[in-house]
């Protein structure tokens, strides 16, 4: 693992996600503020738990089109939306994102064994299984670190 | 502003009606493959690259030399610095 240790109060340039939430209206801000990331040159490091790891199994990325209950009135018309402004689909903007710079998904190790995955049932853009400890022990270093 | 429409522009990216970060990103990959010295000039329609841009390439050391309103679009220069 590729991880750079700041000095006490130093902060590393890498913004962290802990991703619960797997509907597309929420993946939407993940592929976009880790694009963000990589434009400010930062180390982007997404940890994938619960139903933000289901949406990245195997297919999932291509035939989710859930939306957040609050929103599910709205899910139909946004996704038109999205269609018809040819808006690039989050799972593609993530993938350019990490095409153009360091970007590392890591699976929760517990929801893995929770959901009885395998590291080859999810989509080839996460890197890794990892651990909460060890994710959290990436998080801390960082100046940025959202839960969404 | 300098005289943009006189400066040699190497590479022109049409990213209109391309969302953000679609004209950004576009922008590094272009920067990417580019040499040293180029000037790449980015077709945007969205709001938020004409900020983006020069914010990007002030972190990335890049010179960003310019916008330009064109009808209905944003025509956003910067120049390779390394």
């Amino acid at each position: 693992m590729n991880t750079v240790f700041g000095g006490v109060g130093m902060a590393v340039d890498r913004m962290s996600f802990v991703v619960f939430n797997g509907t597309v209206d929420k993946l939407f801000p993940v592929a976009i503020m880790a694009s963000g990331g990589v434009a400010m040159n930062m180390e982007v490091r997404i940890f994938l738990t619960f139903w933000g790891l289901d949406a990245f199994r195997q297919g999932q990325p291509q035939r989710n089109f859930k939306i957040s209950k609050d929103y599910e009135e709205m899910g139909p018309a946004m996704m038109q939306m999205l269609a018809e402004k040819k808006v690039p689909s989050w799972y593609d903007t993530l993938k350019t994102a990490k095409e153009l710079g360091d970007v590392k998904v890591y699976a929760c190790g517990m929801t893995m064994d929770l959901f009885g995955l395998k590291k080859e049932d999810l989509d080839p853009i996460v890197d890794e299984v990892v651990g909460v400890g060890e994710f959290v022990e990436m998080a801390k270093e960082g100046k940025i670190t959202l839960f969404i | 502003m300098p005289d943009l429409s006189e400066l040699k522009i190497d590479r022109t990216i049409d990213a209109r009606g391309s969302f953000c970060p679609g004209p950004l990103m576009e922008l590094i990959r272009a920067m990417k493959e580019g040499k040293v010295g180029d000037v790449i000039a980015v077709l945007s329609t969205d709001s938020g690259s004409k900020k983006d841009i020069p914010a990007w390439a002030q972190k990335a050391g890049h010179e960003f030399i310019g916008v330009v309103q064109e009808n209905g679009y944003d025509k956003i220069v910067v120049k390779k610095l390394k």
